[in-house]
């Protein structure tokens, strides 16, 4: 359908030489002006956009340790030149972190710094004009806000500040993306990303009740909107229907079925991801985290439990508190907010579930380090427990277990190159390279160890990876859930 | 007093306010800037005994740097490490007495002279012959390497090819720091020398030489890992609320 040519995986990783400009054409819808609208944004580029944008900076810096230090630090060393994996797939140099951040420092300097006003050429500075304004919706729309580059960074510098700093910009003066601003609308007006009302919910969880038992003759619950339950479960709302999403909520109902854990889903909110994280918008952010509050307290729940999705780990493990708490009406013996996969290990821990490994041992699995629970957050109360407990999780579940190469894993983990806002069908090509990083890292796992599925714990990994795999001749549902590979192995009911 | 001496004295005094008020500034500047959200790069560290730890780590060895590039960490740890040995053999112009560790390490401080010219020209040469950084180098990064490489050989110049009066050289600088003022020799080789550093000294606190106390104001390094244990506090309230 596109007009591009995948890359073609190479035995070895190796990084291009630069090819300047091969992704200036990449560029995502533009939202139109009701949708801009909705969520606070002007609808078009306003007639002063240049000292608005300006001023915008100025307030961002001024509110921003990470912003302002990171602006000031960087060396042009050189170390992140090669991290980032829309760089490695598309050889554009403006996509190597410290290019992209020179797009916001060169601006930056030019109003802000001395150098940069008086000997601009000398430190590369530059005015803010149409040219730079193309420019930075295109490059910081490709940036998936993964946080790679921040773990190899001399200074700590994360592009992806910087990225989210810059579009928070654009959408102040008029111009925002399509995908993402659309989205941030439904989920604060209908509850979550995919505009799915309160019935439709019903239905859907009322379907999947009805397959549990058609395939495992046990009844299995998927409550919405019970009053009186003791957890409250957020997922993105790809698990209501999307494959192998869906596989995963089964999943989280048959762990809390079997361990006999009272539960609900809220129509209210009911979708975990926060888009508003990758606009930069803090405002936005916090009116979808506080339907959480809300819902959590509506219900009288005592506990909030997050299900398979990466950037929205994030937030709930390290933004949520600060946004909508204090959490002090909850049980304090658990953590707030807690991850379904902290939920599954703790029980298998205890030996509270029953697993039959052999349930899939038609597949030899790995497993894809989603980028913002590797490097944005944690799970469990030990320094890397983000890495340990879903594979433990995962083993507990299948007999073959192998990890990708030690240099595509863990918080060296490659985006699936759809995170941070790019998971739309306008940005295929930019989505297919950037993904090549990780391609090469699987195709190497299934050369030496024969891995035939790639489990993940991330909506957008999960939806990427489908469309993705076929562009490099694999099969879309070579990816699958965490969950997924628990409910095949679960063993519901009684003594078997 | 010569009027060259007028001018250094007066040049060094101007330098050292600049690098102290500037730094002190921009410090005071990112200590005030409010960190609205918890953003370590994890793992992280879950405390902050821990934090101390990873930036001891990442201050001594560039552990970061090393993890990225090889090539990068071993011209940029010779160059950090070999300048603090040559820093500290310089204390002996600024100490009467010498303290009798910086006259032992006298020797050791020359030899890093070297090491410290070598890491810089390794990084220089990559500015030019890898594309990636050929393509991020500004004029400035340039500059930058071509004046400390200029300090280090204009100071090599003096200790093995065109010595200076060493002795009216630790006067001078004792008259600085005592306000009684020295004559300073007027060599051209430490002319060069001095004016050099009076220029890093200025441009310290306008340039990317604040890597160095931004580092410690990173929050992506030096926040531990506690969101769930402890409710990092909002530092702005939401413009707008939900509808």
């Amino acid at each position: 359908m596109a007009d591009f040519d995948t890359p073609v995986l190479k035995p070895y990783p190796v990084i291009p030489p630069i090819e300047i400009g091969s992704m200036a054409h990449s560029k995502p819808y533009v939202a139109k002006p009701d949708i801009q609208g909705k969520i606070g944004f002007p609808g078009e580029l306003i007639d002063n956009w240049q000292q608005v944008a300006i001023d915008k900076m100025g307030e961002l810096v001024d509110n921003s340790r990470a912003l302002r230090v990171f602006l000031d630090s960087c060396v042009k060393c050189g170390a992140c030149t090669d991290k980032c994996h829309y760089y490695l797939g598309t050889s554009d140099p403006k996509n190597m972190p410290v290019a992209r951040q020179d797009l916001f420092r060169s601006v930056y300097r030019r109003y802000y710094t001395a150098a940069g006003k008086y000997f601009p050429g000398l430190v590369g500075a530059r005015d803010l004009d149409q040219d730079v304004l193309d420019e930075w919706y295109s490059y910081f729309h490709q940036c998936s806000q993964c946080r790679r580059c921040s773990v190899y960074c001399p200074y700590g510098i994360d592009t992806a500040e910087i990225s989210m700093a810059a579009r928070e910009i654009m959408d102040t003066v008029g111009v925002g993306q399509k995908y993402c601003n659309e989205i941030i609308g439904k989920a604060q007006t209908i509850g979550n990303n995919l505009g799915l009302p309160q019935p439709a919910l019903l239905n859907t969880l009322e379907g999947l009740e009805e397959d549990i038992e058609d395939e495992t003759g046990v009844t299995v619950r998927l409550p919405l909107d019970q009053h009186g339950a003791d957890i409250l479960l957020v997922t993105p709302s790809a698990d209501f229907f999307a494959e192998p999403h869906v596989d995963g909520l089964i999943g989280y109902a048959k762990v809390f079925h079997q361990a006999g854990l009272s539960w609900t889903i809220s129509s209210h909110a009911s979708e975990a991801a926060n888009f508003g994280m990758f606009i930069g918008s803090y405002d936005n952010m916090q009116v979808l985290a506080q339907r959480i509050r809300e819902a959590a307290l509506e219900l009288g729940v005592k506990r909030i439990v997050f299900g398979e999705c990466g950037h929205a780990w994030r937030v709930a493990y390290n933004f949520l508190n600060t946004l909508a708490g204090p959490f002090d009406f909850l049980d304090p013996n658990y953590p707030m907010p807690q991850h379904i996969c902290e939920v599954t290990y703790d029980l298998l821990q205890r030996n509270a579930l029953r697993m039959d490994k052999s349930a899939n041992d038609d597949k030899v699995l790995t497993f894809h380090d989603s980028c913002n629970v590797a490097r944005a957050s944690r799970m469990g109360n030990f320094e890397g427990g983000q890495f340990v407990i879903p594979r433990e999780v995962i083993k507990a579940s299948c007999n073959h277990y192998y990890d990708m190469p030690s240099d595509a894993i863990q918080e060296a983990t490659f985006c699936c190159g759809g995170g941070g806002g790019l998971l739309t069908d306008d940005l295929i090509e930019l989505r297919v390279k950037g993904s090549l990083p990780r391609m090469e890292a699987l195709k190497q796992a299934v050369d030496d160890h024969g891995v035939t599925h790639m489990a993940a714990i991330c909506a957008i990994c999960k939806s990427q990876f489908s469309k993705i795999l076929p562009y490099y001749g694999m099969e879309m549902d070579q990816i699958v859930s965490v969950h997924q590979l628990v409910s095949d192995a679960i063993q519901l009911g009684g003594d078997h | 007093m010569s009027l060259l001496t007028i001018a250094f004295t007066l040049l060094f005094y101007f330098a050292a306010l600049v690098l102290i008020i500037g730094l002190g500034l921009r410090i005071r500047l990112y200590a005030k800037t409010p960190a609205p959200l918890r953003i370590p790069t994890t793992p992280a560290p879950l405390t902050t005994a821990g934090v101390v730890g990873r930036m001891f780590f990442e201050v001594t060895l560039f552990r970061s740097l090393f993890k990225a590039n090889k090539w990068i960490w071993i011209f940029g740890w010779l160059f950090h490490a070999a300048l603090l040995l040559v820093l500290l053999r310089h204390l002996r112009y600024f100490t009467d007495p010498v303290w009798s560790w910086v006259a032992l390490m006298q020797p050791l401080g020359a030899y890093a002279a070297f090491v410290m010219i070598a890491g810089l020209a390794g990084l220089w040469a990559r500015r030019f012959l890898v594309d990636r950084v050929r393509y991020i180098s500004s004029p400035s990064d340039h500059l930058m390497l071509a004046l400390l490489i200029a300090i280090g050989l204009s100071g090599l110049g003096m200790k093995y090819v065109a010595a200076t009066d060493i002795v009216a050289v630790k006067a001078f600088f004792l008259g600085l720091m005592y306000f009684d003022w020295q004559p300073i020799p007027g060599d051209p080789l430490l002319m060069l020398h001095l004016v050099l550093v009076a220029v890093l000294m200025i441009i310290f606190p306008f340039s990317k030489l604040l890597h160095a106390p931004g580092m410690f104001f990173a929050p992506t390094r030096t926040q531990p890992d506690n969101a769930r244990e402890k409710r990092h506090l909002p530092t702005r309230a939401a413009t707008r609320q939900a509808s």
